[in-house]
């Protein structure tokens, strides 16, 4: 008690003079603070400002009243959310489409950077990446319309390869059938992004020290072995790295403008995610507060997905994001 | 020692023929789907419904592109797409940069709550309903400045990775420049304008794709709030709007795609949109190559941690 006391004491003329401190810092540094204010402002109002809409989940909101002026519920739009079939059909959706995106991209990508380092013609190198680079650059407003006429029954390229090599005997409706649905989501993605993703891993594979190409070599070992040995643990801080980062989208379902434009009636059961319920409950239907919930949801599991793979990585002694 | 020697050119042979082939495969089908959809955009669209078109066209033709710049909405749309992409890239990338170079001051004072509420947008969203509440109250909805401003997929005024990318250029250029003209006597606005914005060229073009990439792409802004200003849709938002109908007749065979062509013009909706798509994509794809250097320097600066 008495040493609290002492303690306050002495601290009092210290922290007056750490606010004036603050205060002089403030006109001194006047000028970066100005600088930094038109960004912040934005980011505070439009990336933060909405969530004063959140209380709308809490509501029964009824368009034309204002958000203080509505029937609370408390937790009955949540509740509802997960009694609801449809919601957890469209959770199984989305978990599934990203992990399926999520492992498809990572294996394709490391594994095409490990390819393209092995080619030692520069040229042909160059001209393989910029091609590869070519289709991150349209938009998925293209890259699905590319897909629906690839994968179409008139004259669509793959039913045509694979009837020309006998796999198949008839043209698939491949975007008609649900079972279809989660492959082609990946693949697109992989299309989309096997790429561009190749450029972090080709930069990792490039700062690995090449004295340990030569100790290997010395001990005997083959391409194979090399790769397996040097190259992947020397890029493993830069995939754990990106694995972080992903495990925090995991609710996003592999992209949100594949489903909507490959989406039809017919694969809904499988192609519906969170972010196209939360479109249609809130925008089409206007059940603006489950559309909100759902919404909630997802932010609160994403973030608290990012914090405890990056908990993880740390304990693991891994690099870590944060 | 002679089994061991043919052994020794045997693995590096049959390894590179196998990985050009992968890489043949690789190529071909990035590029493939592009170029049907080029040799169809320079076909007749009625001969296109008769198949068989792949890579090269069989009856040569303009008239699709001819089409495609007649009706005035997609020649409209077109310059919407332009504007908003030079508009948008010009303020986010000078603000980006702005807002870097503050943060990549260790002496800023604001610098760790400044970066943090930027870096953790990555992953908050507040949601659509509650951002397109707040477009309406600001009223945004159905005005230009929504793609300017609604921070969207790809769109909207600041990335986080874009300001991680500039901060850590910055961190490269040598303090000195900066301590030797504040010793001038320049403020950091000063510095900034006439040190650091020059010597961030590279990087600057870097962001700049990314964020143009972002504006000409974008066709949610428009769909959620501007698609009822019918002067305001962008290329991409036409080009939705006309796959809407035909992803849906693919899933759906009794409903055929070209079931709706005009043998007069000798013009289908397939072959308008194989225009549509060269017109939307061909701007970057025409840039991007020009770029390679910056964009894979960029990336690999976004990737490391302070």
């Amino acid at each position: 008690m008495s040493q609290h006391t002492v303690h306050k004491i002495d601290s009092a003329p210290q922290s007056a003079r750490r606010t004036a401190s603050f205060w002089s810092r403030m006109i001194r540094q006047r000028q970066l603070i100005f600088m930094s204010i038109p960004m912040v402002l934005y980011v505070l109002l439009f990336a933060y400002g909405p969530i004063w809409g959140w209380l709308m989940a809490f509501q029964n909101y009824k368009p034309g009243f204002s958000i203080t002026n509505q029937t609370w519920v408390g937790f009955d739009q949540f509740r509802f959310l997960f009694m609801d079939e449809g919601f957890i059909r469209v959770l199984r959706n989305t978990i599934a489409m990203s992990f399926i995106s999520l492992i498809l991209g990572f294996v394709t990508a490391i594994g095409l950077a490990l390819l393209m380092n092995e080619i030692k013609k520069t040229g042909i190198k160059r001209l393989i990446q910029t091609i590869s680079y070519l289709p991150h650059f349209l938009s998925w407003v293209i890259v699905t319309g590319l897909v629906s006429m690839s994968l179409s029954t008139e004259g669509g390229i793959v039913n045509i390869v694979l009837m020309k090599l006998h796999i198949i005997d008839e043209p698939i409706l491949w975007l008609g059938e649900g079972k279809y649905f989660w492959g082609i989501v990946g693949l697109t993605n992989v299309w989309k992004e096997v790429g561009w993703n190749t450029i972090i891993y080709l930069a990792a594979i490039a700062s690995v020290d090449p004295s340990l190409y030569e100790a290997a070599e010395v001990d005997g070992a083959g391409r194979f072995r090399k790769i397996w040995n040097v190259t992947l643990p020397g890029i493993r801080p830069v995939i754990v790295i990106l694995l972080i980062m992903n495990v925090g989208w995991i609710l996003n379902g592999g992209g949100f403008d594949i489903q909507y434009f490959l989406g039809n009636g017919q694969v809904l059961d499988w192609s519906e995610t969170i972010d196209i319920f939360v479109l249609k409950y809130g925008l089409r239907i206007g059940n603006y507060s489950l559309g909100v919930a759902a919404g909630i949801f997802k932010t609160v599991v994403s973030i608290l997905l990012l914090y405890c793979a990056n908990t993880i990585a740390k304990r693991l002694g891994e690099e870590r994001l944060i | 020692m002679h089994t061991v020697r043919s052994k020794f050119k045997m693995e590096p042979f049959v390894f590179h023929t196998i990985n050009y082939l992968i890489m043949l495969f690789v190529v071909v089908v990035t590029l493939y789907p592009f170029l049907n959809t080029l040799a169809i955009s320079f076909n007749s669209g009625v001969d296109t419904t008769r198949g068989g078109i792949y890579i090269w066209p069989r009856e040569w033709t303009l008239k699709n592109y001819e089409a495609v710049f007649l009706t005035g909405k997609v020649y409209h749309a077109f310059w919407v797409s332009v504007a908003r992409t030079v508009i948008g890239t010009v303020t986010s990338v000078f603000l980006t940069a702005m807002l870097a170079y503050t943060i990549s001051r260790k002496e800023f004072m604001f610098r760790k709550p400044v970066t943090l509420i930027v870096l953790l947008t990555m992953y908050f969203s507040a949601g659509l309903i509650p951002s397109y509440f707040l477009i309406k109250d600001l009223n945004l909805l159905n005005t230009f400045l929504v793609y300017i401003l609604f921070p969207g997929a790809g769109a909207g005024l600041i990335s986080a990775f874009n300001m991680l990318v500039v901060r850590t250029y910055i961190h490269t250029l040598p303090e000195s420049l900066v301590e030797s003209a504040k010793m001038d006597g320049a403020s950091d606005f000063k510095v900034f304008m006439s040190i650091i914005l020059p010597l961030c060229a590279p990087v600057l073009a870097t962001i700049s794709l990314f964020v143009a990439v972002g504006q000409w792409n974008s066709w949610f802004d428009t769909f959620i709030f501007a698609s009822s200003r019918q002067e305001l849709s962008t290329l991409q938002y036409e080009l939705m709007k006309m796959l809407s109908s035909t992803v849906n007749s693919n899933a759906n065979p009794n409903l055929s795609s070209t079931a709706a062509k005009d043998t007069a013009t000798m013009i289908t909706p397939l072959s308008i949109r194989a225009a549509i798509t060269i017109v939307a994509s061909v701007p970057i794809l025409v840039v991007y190559p020009f770029l390679q250097r910056h964009f894979v320097a960029g990336l690999q600066l976004g990737s490391v941690k302070e």
